[in-house]
């Protein structure tokens, strides 16, 4: 019942969320043709107004965004102008998303095992090895990772392909660039999430009931610490989906995240509103997968 | 630690001095904890360094002709023949690719960065109590609107906000400039823009503590007395509630400084932040980053300010989990 509201609830919050990205994007000065063709006479600007129809109110713009919006259309980008945003997801959003996936693998994969033997190794050099390297992670960001990695794997030691998206060898540096700061975040995320179920009644009643150590901790803890993780990789998802702008500009790679920023710098109101949509989808949708497995996860989760 | 420590400490204490206020048992036992302590050393001399800098550049070329011609090589904005030198031992850091002293420009750009940061922590501050301690103290209906605010924007990128924000302010700036005002603070412009833009979009955990702690203060006792003895919400809010939370707020504005800090490096990375030729440790990262290529490696240009970066970033999540576990803060998400 209580997942059937949140998702009858989604639409509305899509509404309010387009309305919000509509009004802001238009909120900033100058337009989507201010960087073209200098001078652009005024009749030019006027009639590329009127086909795109920004010449409307922009209660009109909006409904008309709506209608499209209804039939899944996003409609034209104000800049790369023979192309439809639709177009522009469909074509860089596999990119983005395979990035993304792979980075997402890759900081679960390391942090969720650093993080839990951080936190069940107390006291010997897997504690404070794994914090050192969830710390670091977290205080070093991509964009001075990647560079290194470059510098040095690419071109001190000719390794691996410094840029580009063509073989999966080209996706090495920048999955591992992108996904080691997150794994940061996740280790430690993990452990706390450890440490704070270790001392709970139920792992007591497990080790009193004779379990073995480590089906206590694999059957019993890990679950429940998982939890924090989970509630943090919905949205992470989300965020490494859509595209990162600066892994995607240091290796050159044809994703959405480009589109993201120069969208906004260049008031591409159509391909922001529609990025935004996309990204709230994503979001929303996730935030309510990371709810449902909760369920799953802890017996003692009830939403009501 | 665990309990047990934590009770003994607790009691040593008590044996020490039985008179102590919450704040100084709080700030003993952040005194404990060795590497927290340690940050915030590091941090006074990062700061210190920072300042002391440009006056003893200044002082260099007053001291005669061979200090001068010193002062000169080293500063941060002059422009030489001297290209991508690697660290030696006229130029510790090494150069850029106009010839400028590396070492200078990351301390000037440290300038920017800690500044931007902990501005930047403030502003975020003052909107996340207010809006925090209104939703918290009001209840009901507006505590609802409030929150799901918070939550909507949550679920926009930060990254169209903080744009269309500083493009606004940006624009706002320029109509007020030609009414005639004087020129020259355009470079600081941008840096204030920027402030307030970053400021802008991280109130949001901020104001979900603040409003936490407002939700178990609004029934207390004391509360309660001074709205009986006829106070006004805008008095009992500005008297009893927010210095209650201050403590709590300032805790977690350490943990904002290294996120906007960060935030900061990310957008000058983009070319959104600070302008050139002035510097911030994200700037310079970009630019050498734009200078990698398959023939030479410029490592300084990257290793040294990307170090101060994380170094900085470093300590202040020390600093903050240090202040967050003797405050004994709970940061729920």
């Amino acid at each position: 019942m209580y997942f059937l509201r949140r998702v009858f609830l989604l639409g509305p919050l899509l509404l309010v969320i387009s309305l919000l990205a509509f009004v802001l994007v238009r909120l900033a000065p100058g337009g989507p043709f201010d960087r073209e063709r200098k001078p652009a006479s005024p009749e030019i600007e006027r009639q590329l107004k009127a086909k795109y129809h920004l010449d409307e109110p922009w209660w009109k713009q909006y409904g008309r965004f709506l209608g499209g919006l209804a039939q899944g259309d996003f409609g034209v980008s104000l800049q790369y102008r023979n192309h439809t945003v639709n177009d522009i997801i469909a074509q860089a959003l596999p990119v983005s998303a395979t990035l993304g996936m792979l980075a997402f693998g890759f900081s679960m994969g390391v942090g969720i095992p650093i993080g839990y033997f951080s936190a069940v190794r107390r006291g010997h050099w897997q504690e404070y090895s794994g914090s050192l390297f969830a710390i670091l992670m977290i205080c070093i960001p991509a964009f001075i990772v990647a560079p290194l990695l470059i510098m040095v794997v690419g071109i001190q030691w000719r390794l691996l392909p410094v840029a580009l998206w063509a073989s999966p060898l080209h996706a090495v540096l920048p999955v591992t660039a992108l996904g080691l700061y997150f794994s940061g975040r996740v280790a430690r995320l993990m452990r706390e999430g450890m440490l704070g179920v270790m001392p709970s009644e139920f792992i007591r009643a497990a080790r009193a009931k004779g379990l073995s150590e480590t089906t206590l901790l694999l059957r019993h803890a890990l679950p429940m610490a998982l939890l924090p993780v989970i509630s943090y990789a919905g949205p992470l998802l989300a965020d490494l989906l859509t595209g990162s702008f600066v892994i995607e500009t240091i290796f050159q790679i044809p994703g959405l995240g480009a589109f993201f920023v120069n969208g906004s710098l260049n008031r591409d109101y159509t391909l922001v509103v529609g990025l935004v949509m996309l990204y709230a989808v994503l979001l929303i949708v996730l935030n309510l997968l990371v709810d449902w497995i909760y369920v799953l996860l802890d017996p003692r989760v009830r939403y009501e | 630690m665990s309990e047990l420590a934590a009770a003994q400490i607790e009691q040593l204490e008590h044996s020490d001095s039985p008179h102590l206020s919450p704040n100084q048992r709080a700030w003993r036992r952040f005194k404990r904890n060795r590497v927290a302590f340690l940050s915030l050393w590091v941090l006074l001399c990062l700061a210190i360094v920072v300042s002391v800098w440009p006056l003893l550049l200044k002082t260099l070329s007053a001291t005669g002709a061979a200090g001068t011609s010193v002062a000169q090589q080293l500063e941060p904005d002059r422009v030489s023949d001297d290209q991508f030198r690697s660290p030696n031992s006229r130029h510790w850091f090494g150069t850029d690719v106009h010839g400028r002293d590396l070492l200078s420009r990351v301390l000037y750009g440290a300038q920017v960065s800690l500044m931007v940061g902990m501005v930047g922590a403030c502003v975020s501050l003052v909107i996340g109590v207010l809006w925090g301690a209104i939703a918290g103290y009001c209840g009901g209906r507006t505590d609802n609107v409030m929150m799901r605010m918070v939550d909507v924007i949550y679920s926009l990128p930060s990254i169209i906000f903080v744009i269309v924000l500083i493009t606004t302010l940006e624009g706002v700036l320029k109509a007020w400039l030609s009414r005639g005002t004087t020129l020259g603070v355009d470079t600081w412009a941008r840096v204030i823009f920027l402030i307030l833009g970053l400021g802008a979009v991280s109130w949001l955990t901020m104001a979900r503590i603040v409003r936490g702690q407002v939700l178990s203060l609004r029934n207390r006792p004391f509360v309660e007395a001074s709205q009986a003895l006829g106070a006004g919400p805008v008095r009992v809010l500005a008297r009893h509630i927010i210095p209650n939370i201050l403590g709590v707020a300032i805790v977690y504005l350490t943990l904002t400084v290294p996120e906007i800090v960060l935030y900061e490096s990310f957008l000058s990375y983009l070319g959104l932040g600070i302008q050139p030729p002035m510097a911030s440790w994200g700037s310079l990262i970009a630019e050498g980053a734009d200078q990698i290529n398959p023939i030479r490696i410029y490592w300084w240009l990257i290793v040294f300010p990307g170090a101060f970066l994380a170094m900085t970033l470093l300590a202040l999540n020390f600093l903050g989990d240090g202040l967050r576990d003797a405050w004994d803060v709970r940061v729920d998400r």
